[in-house]
């Protein structure tokens, strides 16, 4: 277990660096998935709801967007964003934003999908209800989201899972500067490409920790939620 | 809590993931070779200049093709790489104002205890090349643009062999940074030509220890420029040639060469030689 004293000692030793990092690792992945919330909830109700032409092309692509390689995502937000593209007057390339930006549109796909259908299957059960109350669409968005919720963090939680795994796009946007946009990840390939194996290997038992608690933190508030909501 | 609570909840989430990240500071970015941030030289000598001039150096690390490419596009201030051919067609082309050499330091080879190539020892990097070559022994090479990989071939080119046509399945191009070549080194026992500095840092060595060092063929020149502001307008020019400005000087030449690992000078300054 040498693999984890390094990363022990580091956590023990008040490493104020690795706090940082870990920092900076769960504001950009939190954000993302807040971001592609806004969005993708909304999108996914109403790719659950509304019927029209190409839906189904739609949802068969957002489907298999879930798997967009993070380097592509990476690559396409770098050129948009550089100095010499579209967006470049921003000058958010190799900040914390740009991070969050790139790492909202690798989980949007994958709240929109899952929250679609998750709406979809709660949908068939209110259905009847909801037309025979004369709710309105945006009443029906809102009614379904809310009752779902609790399965919606699940959701959430797929996202955080690939927002805080991945490496290849904040990477490439954030350019894994030291103290501003290093994260769990990048540290972590740095520290391998330096050949200390070791401290890439106790980084790595860190990150995944960090997962496991924030997935806890969910299941105790979900837990809570439910039993409050009877 | 009422659904719109719910959504406003979403809603300020995100404006607050997108608050600035950090207070605005006098700071620049710096595109560089991964040999000089692996090596730790930046984390030695940044400190002290933010102590001196306040401006925080943000250091993204490529090889020298890519961060020349960074520096191309506007996405970066300064630019210290060490490809001399090419850092002089980033100048000519308009995209650097001007190359300040910097300091200088030694690729090595690299090669297993078992040496296959029969070189250990050896300081003709020329003739230990055309052994590997000749002994079909394995070498990873980083196939990246970088500054190393340059002058990889470069060297092969000075054997007399040309490896875009003579190369087997022994020859693997990685397209990856000097750590990463390091460590497919030591897990396969082939030989890598490595700067100096990254080698000396490296900590997964394996089997694997210095064959061929001491040639002037392996001579590491590193070069400085600032990116022009008039291809680029928001290119911070004024802390920029700040940084530049005090790398060659006295003062941060000291602070390049005080830099030292078990007691090993990695780079040395030669801001003031003519011609490097």
């Amino acid at each position: 277990m040498s693999e984890g004293a390094s990363a022990l000692e580091l956590i023990f030793s008040g490493d104020s660096d690795l706090y940082s990092i870990v920092g900076l690792s769960l504001y950009v992945s939190l954000s993302a998935v807040a971001l592609a919330a806004v969005v993708g909830f909304p999108l996914g109700a109403f790719l659950a709801l509304v019927n029209f032409p190409g839906r189904s092309f739609v949802v068969v692509v957002l489907n298999a967007f879930m798997g967009l390689p993070p380097v592509v995502v990476g690559l396409a937000v770098f050129l948009l964003l550089s100095r010499s593209g579209p967006l470049g007057f921003l000058g958010i390339l190799f900040t914390p934003r740009a991070m969050i930006v790139a790492q909202a549109l690798l989980v949007l796909p994958i709240i929109a999908a899952l929250a679609r259908q998750t709406i979809e299957d709660l949908w068939t059960e209110y259905r009847d209800e909801l037309t025979a109350m004369r709710i309105g669409p945006a009443g029906r968005v809102a009614t379904l989201l809310y009752d779902a919720r609790f399965s919606l963090m699940t959701t959430l939680l797929a996202g955080f899972g690939r927002a805080a795994a991945e490496v290849g796009t904040v990477m490439i946007v954030g350019g894994n500067i030291d103290g501003f946009t290093r994260t769990m990840t990048t540290a972590i390939a740095l520290e391998t490409s330096k050949g200390d194996l070791p401290l890439a290997m106790g980084l790595g038992i860190v990150l995944i920790s960090l997962v496991i608690a924030v997935n806890g933190i969910a299941w105790g508030v979900r837990r809570y939620g439910e039993l409050r909501a009877g | 809590m009422s659904r719109r609570q719910f959504v406003l909840g979403l809603a300020l989430a995100t404006v607050l993931g997108l608050a600035p990240a950090s207070a605005q500071e006098k700071s620049i970015v710096v595109s560089s070779t991964t040999s000089t941030t692996d090596s730790g030289l930046f984390n030695h000598i940044l400190p002290l200049f933010k102590q001196k001039t306040g401006i925080d150096v943000k250091v993204v690390s490529q090889g020298t093709g890519q961060a020349l490419d960074t520096g191309r596009r506007g996405d970066s201030d300064v630019v210290l790489v060490h490809a001399r051919a090419q850092e002089e067609k980033f100048v000519a082309d308009g995209f650097g104002v001007k190359r300040y050499p910097v300091m200088y330091n030694d690729f090595v080879l690299i090669g297993p205890k078992s040496d296959p190539a029969g070189i250990n020892g050896t300081k003709d990097i020329a003739a230990a090349l055309k052994a590997i070559a000749a002994k079909d022994a394995p070498f990873i090479s980083r196939g990246d643009k970088s500054g190393t990989h340059s002058a990889e071939l470069r060297l092969w080119k000075a054997a007399g062999i040309d490896i875009a046509k003579e190369k087997g399945d022994w020859y693997k191009e990685i397209g990856q940074g000097m750590g990463a070549a390091l460590n497919t080194a030591s897990a396969s026992n082939g030989y890598v030509l490595s700067d100096r500095a990254t080698w000396i840092n490296f900590k997964n060595r394996g089997e694997l220890q210095i064959a061929v060092e001491g040639d002037d063929r392996l001579f590491n020149q590193y070069g400085v420029m600032l990116v022009n502001s008039e291809k680029h307008k928001h290119v911070k020019k004024a802390e920029g040639q700040a940084f530049i400005d005090w790398l060659i000087s006295a003062e941060g030449q000291k602070a390049i060469a005080d830099y030292k690992i078990n007691g090993q000078q990695l780079f040395f300054p030669n801001a003031t030689a003519r011609g490097a």
